[in-house]
């Protein structure tokens, strides 16, 4: 419906961050990611998936920016990073600010073609003064 | 601002639907008009600031066209339309929709819905996508409705980042 100068206002950074959100399980990958950090096994256990089906999903989150790998070598656990999720959500929050505005003028427009309607109705019941 | 009789609220009906809901404090016949007399609706459907609502053409009738045309501040164009379906004055309009860089799959079909209560009109326009894959790809794309998908989401996940 409304405009979006996307390509203007969004970084390709975005673009992957979006593309990589676009997927219930990575995004639930991020919730449990959320609570703490979390190895490939742990990871893997909520979902019915295989173990490399998962580290795909990772791979596309790693990309993306939004997780990294942690200290330990030998469980190389994930870990989310709060910066391009951040970024995401700011842009989304002008976004929606964007479309608000337009309906703050459609709420404007309203109370205008109200007005207009009272007045007119007031004309046809003959109570206008002069 | 007063008068603001709602916010934005934003839902995922189904897997292929994205719906946005918003009150108005006017009866539907003029909400309707409002939406629907490209004279009216080009004076607040503008998009950001900088931007303009350069084409704006309906013809409201089953099997009319319409046109919307937005320019931004560096002379970028973004166009969409599609052909109205259904339209019940003034409570009900389904029509096809298409963005000219179709960000969103193929064509989408919109119903918009105004219910009045109490002097208050309820909008809601729903946004049906082709599949699942287009409407998650207008998420990806960055179109408003597709946004918005991801937006509950997370929030969500932010709430849950939170608590953490």
């Amino acid at each position: 419906m409304e405009p979006l100068g996307y390509r203007q206002l969004s970084p390709d950074r975005l673009d992957a961050t979006f593309a990589a959100l676009a997927d219930p399980t990575r995004r639930a990958i991020l919730a449990r990611l959320a609570s703490g950090e979390a190895s490939v096994t742990e990871l893997a256990e909520p979902f019915a998936m295989s173990q490399p089906a998962i580290s795909k999903h990772l791979k596309v989150l790693e990309r993306a920016g939004l997780i990294s790998r942690g200290r330990d070598a030998q469980r190389r656990p994930r870990r989310l990073e709060a910066k391009p999720l951040a970024e995401a959500t700011d842009w989304l929050e002008r976004y929606r600010q964007m479309l608000e505005r337009n309906f703050q003028r459609l709420d404007a427009l309203l109370d205008e073609m109200k007005l207009d309607q009272r007045n007119t109705k007031r004309k046809r019941h003959g109570h206008t003064k002069p | 601002m007063l008068n603001n009789a709602g916010t934005l609220k934003l839902t995922t009906p189904s897997d292929r639907e994205i719906a946005m809901t918003r009150v108005f404090n006017a009866p539907r016949k003029l909400v309707f008009d409002a939406w629907t007399k490209p004279e009216l609706l080009k004076r607040w459907m503008i998009g950001p600031p900088g931007w303009s609502f350069v084409v704006c053409e309906i013809d409201l009738r089953v099997g009319g066209a319409y046109r919307y045309v937005w320019r931004g501040p560096d002379g970028m164009e973004m166009g969409m339309g599609g052909i109205h379906r259904e339209i019940v004055r003034p409570e009900r309009i389904v029509c096809t929709q298409l963005f000219d860089q179709d960000w969103t799959g193929g064509e989408a079909v919109g119903t918009l819905t105004f219910l009045e209560q109490a002097g208050k009109t309820t909008a809601i326009n729903t946004v049906l996508y082709s599949s699942k894959e287009a409407r998650d790809g207008a998420l990806k794309s960055g179109m408003e409705q597709g946004m918005e998908a991801g937006y509950a989401r997370l929030d969500e996940l932010l709430a849950s980042m939170e608590a953490a």
